[in-house]
Formats: C-alpha cells, structure tokens, sequence
C-alpha cells in the first residue's frame, strides 16, 4: 500500500479573520472568543443553522468532528442553563472552528444538523438522551444510551451521581428460579 | 497389551459425575468490557486455558455449564444476563470475573449494577480490575474444587441455596419516594414527569 | 440510521418478504455489546439498525466528579484495547487547558508509549477480524505481541492491563533501563510476527474474497459521517493529527514516519492501513527510544501542578504544604475558566476530550469524543445490500470498542 506524499507544509490557510469578517457580515450580534488554539464563535440559535450552512457550503468546514452539549446549572456567574457546542473541521486546511449556542428552559429546541452532516445522527440522539435537548428536523430522535423505559437526563447537574436507584430496580434469580 | 479390568465395578455416582463435571465445564464468556480482553488473553497462547479443561468457549448458553461474567453489567444490559443464565441448563456455575461483575467497582454510577450477585447466583468472585490471566485460572480450580467436594449427581447442592443472598429491595416504601444515592434498600424508579 | 430505507419498498406481500434479525448483544463477533436489528430479504441485508448502550456505564458523569490525576483510572476503562492512549489524550487537554509545557524527556516516553498503543490496539483489531473470518492463528500471533506490551507497561506502572501511568504535568514514575531495553527487544522482534500475520493473511484467499470489495466508504461519506483515522485514511482522507496538529514528540519526529493511506475504503483496505501503520509506529518507536533525551520526567515542582518527590514532602515544609495542596478536594489546581477542547490520534481516530472548567481541580465537563460511537454510526450505510456473512467482516474492520462507544 504506497502512501501518499503529501507536503503538509505548503497549505493555504484562509485567516479565521475573513472567515469571522464574512460572518459577521450576514448575522449580526455575533460574538468570537478564543482560548488557546480553539477558536469560537457565539450564535443565537434562531442563526445557528444557517451559521453552520454557511460555514459548510462558502467556507468549506466539511467535516463536523464534534458536537457536545454542558450543563451550566451549577457554573459560576452563568446567565444561561445549557450550552451546545459544534466542532467544525476543515480537512484540506486542517482549520477547526467551534460554534456555540445557548439555550434555557422551557425552550430545549434546536434545528437539527442532519441535513448538513450525517454524523450528526448519533451525536444529536445522545445530546438529546444525556440532556434532553430537542433536535427539529432529526430522522429519527431517540433514546441511544439509556433504556427506553429511562425517565430523566442522566448528565443534567440536577441527576446525581449514583442516579434514582434504578440500577437496583431489577427482578432478583435465584438457584431454585433458575 | 491386556489390561486388568474387572467385570464390573463398584462407585457412587456422585463423584463420578462430579468428576467428569469438573475436568468439562465449558465456559460461556458474558465479555463486556475490560475484563473480556483479558478472557481472551487466557485463551490465547501465552497463559492457555486449555491446559485446564475449560477451553471449550461457547457462545451459545445451551451448550455451556460456566457462565464468566466478564465486565460491567449495566440497566441496559442485566435483563439479558439474566435471559442468557435462565437458558443455561442445570447444573450450572457462574464466576464473577473482576470488580465491576462483583460490585461495580470504580463505576458507582447511576448505569452499573453494583455486583451482579445481587440478580444471579454466583459461585466465585474473582478480585482485580481486570484480574491477571492467572487468577482467573485459579479461580476454574477452585471451582472445580468446589464441584468435586460438593456436587452431587441430582443437583441437590443447589437446593440449599433456594434463598437469594445478596442484598434484597425493601418492599415497604412506597413507591414515589426518592432516596438517598445508593441506598439501594429503599429506592425505587420514580418518574420525573 | 435514516428510517426511509423501508418506506421506499412497497407495501404488500414485498414488505412481508423480508424478515428481521437480531444480531447480539450476545454474540461471538460483536466481541462485547452492540446489537444489531437487521432486516433481511433472503440473506442480503436491507437495513441494518445497530442498538447500542448495552455498556453504557457513566464516564462523563464520573469525570465531574473525579479529580483531573483521578479520572485517568476511568479513561483507562474506557478503551480497553489500548488504555494508555486514553491517558494520554486525557491528560494532554487537561494539560491544555492549563497551559502546562511537557519535559522533553515526558513527551518522548508518552510517545513511545502512545505508539506502543496504537500497535497492540491494530494487533487485537486485525487478529479479532480474521478470528471472525475463521482464521484462528493470525490472532494467536497478534496475542503474542500484545503479551509483549502488556509486559513493558507492567514494567513501568506495574498494572498490565491499565497502567493508569501518566498524571498532570508528568508521568507516575520515570522509566527503568529495563523498559528502554524491552522496547528495543521489542522493536526488533515485532517486525517478524509482523511478517508473520502478513503472510498469513495478506493473500489469503478466503480472508480476501471475504473482505475485499465489502463494506466501501466513500471519501465525501467518510467525511460527511466525521470518520477519522484508519477508517477515513483507507476512504482517501489524508488527515492525521500527528502531522497537522503535532503533539507530543511527534513535530520532532515528523520525517521518521509516513502518513497510510489508501483509496479504496473497503475492509481490506482498513485492514492493510492497520497493517502498514503498524510498522510505521515502529519506526516512530525505534527513533524515540534511540532519542530518549535525558532529564526530570515531571515540570518543575515550581508550577504547583506535580507532587513533590517524596523525600522533599518528608523533609522539607514548602513540599509538604504543596503536596497537602494538591491532595486537598478543595484547593488542587487551579485552571481557568474556560472550557477547551483537545485531540490526539488514538489508535481508532481522532480521540478528544472537550473539557469545561470551573475553576477546580474537577472538571465541570468532561465530554469524550469517542471515535468508536462516531464509527459505528457509518455500519447501516457500510452494510446496506451486502450479506448477512459480510456483517462480520464489516462489524471487524470497523475495530468498534463498546466501553468507547458507550462510555
């Protein structure tokens, strides 16, 4: 299996700052923030869908490498309960970009991203399982992690740890049932 | 070559069934999780179950009379350990490979039976996270040990076990209450909505 | 799984044609816990809905409850092929996100260590494939090899299974001379096992016929279903985190080794890329090991990320009093409030972890990007109008790992 060469270094990399420029050109309020190599970006989620439609069809982010949501309940100084966060991978340049969005109670809706990525099935299955975030749009939104019969969203601040006692919840075998 | 082999001979059936019982169990491996991997390290070559007797791995349960649970067992994944251990026909043994299977080990968690004892019968505890292949083995001796000295051709060992001996739910609390994390006497699944 | 796939066949005595089949949780090769629900029309599978949270045990909510040098006990667990990658990838974002810079010598042994993983992790993957495929000895081989790693790492942690080795800004212990000569042992023994398992299978004609040509990702689906590593490199996406984003010893080490790919992303290609990249983690090895640079395994006691040597904690009060720091749930680290996400090349692909912090030595979010639970979303399109034999061969290349995938 010949593999092949490839010279990494002669890429072109587009400056994340056009990228945020063109951004911030169509949508307004939109916020940026970095830290360390991760670069983000802050949409209200009536935009997000085209945010990433945009950021998939002009600037070539084809590949949606992470998508993660967090619970903000017991965070300090936090305004908002839940945020989601979309990790977009550009695989000629190399270039990640991170979408987020934030959402409250009673409003646990989103749009879904299957249209745009199929990777998205399973990821938004899980968010919704772990968080109970809706995704409008998605094939086929169910549970993926937990029983079907499972009420609550285990990752949500207010789930403990060591859950409701479900996990004794079970029929018992003996040796003289078995 | 002749050899000197009686016209018949006189044996309680008992420890020849226990001994042909013990020198055949054929394992059925319940792998979840980490300590599957190492299952199979002890049936590949370096530590070889086979030297042992116990290398016959069926997959199917009607064929196996050792169940090794082998992992964590989660919500999702009891009812079918107990399915898998109900098609298991008599006399049937089971060893709990690891921490997780005997009682959930690090994984206290809302997910993981905390010892699959408490659901089904079990026979050996096997200590680590996950065991070396060497204690596993012990543990098949000492199983087989136990099946020489104790079994018995109607299976009546078995008998005196009717009660379950793990640690059982009490009945008496109703049932919308929440109780405390891990306090697995009084809790119930209660419904959020 | 798109659901469309049954509406679009007609209703009536069609529809009745086919049946369903239940693959698992319990079965030989699906080697731990996935079910599969299959619709068949004769033998030749017309979808394929894969079942999965039969492991699901509670990673992520243990991570916002264990300590950063804690929760390394659990994503050990969580990939039980190749542990110390885990680690690796655990403590290389929380180092990230605190801005930790490794010693040389660290970063070189975490290297070796990473590669030593990829190689048994591709060991068992490769074996347990052609076991499925009826071909026993290959895997009996690839066992051999991996009694060999599981030594070394016995060797510096003492645990064989799950080392639980490295810690923030460090490592648990630094490595013996007896570990530098078992990796060179082992550097020079590998290639013949691995000349072994070519031979056996590379042109073998069962495992060939039943391989090649079944289950092909196309490069645009590879990417559009956020394949990465093996899987993606055999569809044609050169992408490889140790060289786009080196980490790690890996921009020092860049010329030692290529990047394997291939085009035409069937299972036989996947299991050639594991094969080839098997060898080429060799050669990173052999140049690491041969490197080793000399020097403290841990950054400075000054930074108040690692424990003190034990003698100073004993004897001196500025290390007592920092160790007591460290141990204490309410002090620990002190990272900044920010939330980061980081990734190595693990074994299966890009492994990352997105962490949110609170300001504590606990994560307030540990979020893993599995590639496993990403992988196996792509079997329903791999298998669509293959045969029911061929769910094996594609269920083995995909090299799923169900603690991963459930976490």
């Amino acid at each position: 299996m010949p593999a092949r060469n490839v010279d990494r270094t002669k890429r072109i990399i587009m400056p994340f700052d056009t990228i945020i420029t063109a951004l911030k050109g169509r949508f307004a309020d939109l916020a940026t923030s970095e830290f360390r190599d991760n670069r983000r970006v802050v949409v209200a989620p009536a935009q997000l869908f085209d945010v990433l439609k945009s950021l998939q069809e002009e600037h070539g982010f084809d590949l949606l490498f992470e998508m993660t949501a967090a619970d903000y309940l017991k965070y300090p100084n936090a305004v908002d309960r839940f945020g989601v966060v979309y990790g977009l991978l550009n695989t000629v340049t190399g270039e990640r970009v991170f979408v987020k969005t934030v959402l409250n109670e009673p409003d646990l809706t989103l749009p879904s991203a299957f249209s745009l990525w199929k990777g998205a099935d399973w990821l938004e299955r899980e968010i919704y399982d772990m968080y109970g975030i809706l995704f409008d749009g998605h094939p086929d939104l169910r549970r993926i992690l937990m029983p079907e019969a499972f009420a609550g969203h285990p990752l949500r601040k207010d789930y403990p740890l060591r859950g409701r006692g479900e996990r004794h919840n079970f029929p018992v075998i003996t040796r003289a049932n078995s | 070559m002749a050899l000197a082999i009686p016209d018949f001979m006189l044996a309680k059936l008992d420890p020849l069934a226990n001994w042909v019982r013990a020198n055949s169990l054929w394992p059925m491996p319940f792998a979840t999780a980490c300590c599957g991997i190492e299952l199979m390290a002890t049936g590949a070559s370096k530590h070889d179950i086979a030297r042992f007797g116990a290398e016959v791995m069926r997959f199917s349960p009607r064929q196996c009379d050792l169940m090794i649970v082998a992992g964590r067992v989660v919500m999702k994944m009891l009812p079918v350990l107990q399915r898998i251990w109900m098609q298991m026909p008599e006399p049937k043994w089971c060893i709990s490979m690891g921490a997780c299977a005997s009682s959930g080990g690090v994984f206290d968690t809302y997910a993981v039976v905390q010892g699959v004892d408490r659901f089904i019968p079990v026979d050996m505890y096997v200590p680590g996270c996950p065991p070396r292949p060497e204690q596993l083995i012990q543990s098949i001796l000492d199983l087989q040990d136990k099946i020489r000295a104790s079994g018995t051709l109607q299976g009546t060992e078995f008998e005196q076990r009717i009660e379950h001996q793990g640690p059982l739910p009490n009945a008496d609390v109703p049932a919308d209450v929440v109780t405390a994390p891990g306090d697995y006497k009084k809790s119930r699944r209660v419904s959020l909505n | 799984m798109p659901l469309e796939a049954l509406d679009t066949l007609p209703d009536g005595p069609e529809k009745d044609y086919l049946w369903t089949l239940n693959f698992g949780p319990q079965h030989p090769a699906t080697h731990t816990t996935l079910r599969l629900i299959l619709t068949l029309d004769g033998e030749t599978v017309v979808k394929a809905v894969p079942d999965i949270g039969f492991l699901h045990s509670g990673f992520e909510k243990l991570g916002e409850d264990l300590d950063f040098n804690q929760y390394v006990t659990i994503v050990d667990r969580m990939n039980y092929i190749s542990p110390i990658a885990n680690e690796i990838a655990w403590h290389h974002v929380v180092e990230k996100l605190m801005g930790i810079d490794l010693t040389p010598r660290c970063k070189y042994i975490r290297t070796i260590l990473a590669e030593l993983a990829r190689i048994s992790d591709h060991l068992l993957c490769t074996g347990a494939q052609a076991l499925d495929l009826g071909a026993f000895t290959a895997f009996l081989y690839g066992f051999q090899q991996r009694e060999v790693i599981y030594d070394i790492y016995e060797t510096i942690s003492g645990q064989r299974f799950h080392p639980s080795y490295t810690r923030v800004g460090g490592l648990l212990y630094d490595v013996t001379e007896e570990f530098v000569r078992k990796v060179r042992s082992f550097v020079q023994e590998f290639p013949a096992t691995h000349a072994d398992m070519c031979r056996l299978l590379n042109r073998n004609r069962i495992f060939v016929e039943r391989t090649q040509g079944i289950g092909v990702l196309s490069k645009e689906l590879a990417i559009n279903l956020s394949c990465t590593g093996p899987i993606a490199r055999a569809s044609g996406v050169v992408r490889d985190l140790r060289k786009d984003e080196p980490y790690l010893a890996y921009g020092e080490l860049q010329n030692t080794f290529k990047v394997i790919c291939a085009t035409d992303g069937d299972s036989y290609t996947r299991y050639l890329v594991r094969m080839e990249e098997m060898l080429e983690s060799l050669k990173i090895i052999a140049a690491a090991i041969e490197n080793l640079p000399a020097g403290a395994v841990n950054v400075d006691v000054d930074s108040k990320v690692v424990f003190p040597a034990q003698t100073s904690v004993y004897r001196t009060i500025e290390s007592m009093i920092q160790h007591f720091e460290l141990v204490m749930p309410n002090r620990q680290w002190t990272p900044p409030l920010d939330e980061v996400y980081g990734a190595i090349e693990s074994p299966n692909g890009e492994l990352g972890f997105y962490i949110v912090s609170d300001g504590t030595g606990v994560a307030y979010r540990a979020r893993t990007r599995p590639p496993s639970y990403i992988h196996f979303a792509t079997f329903p399109y791999l298998i669509e109008g293959h045969q029911l034999s061929d769910v094996v061969a594609v269920l083995g290349s995909l090299n799923i790992i169900a603690a991963e995938l459930d976490r």
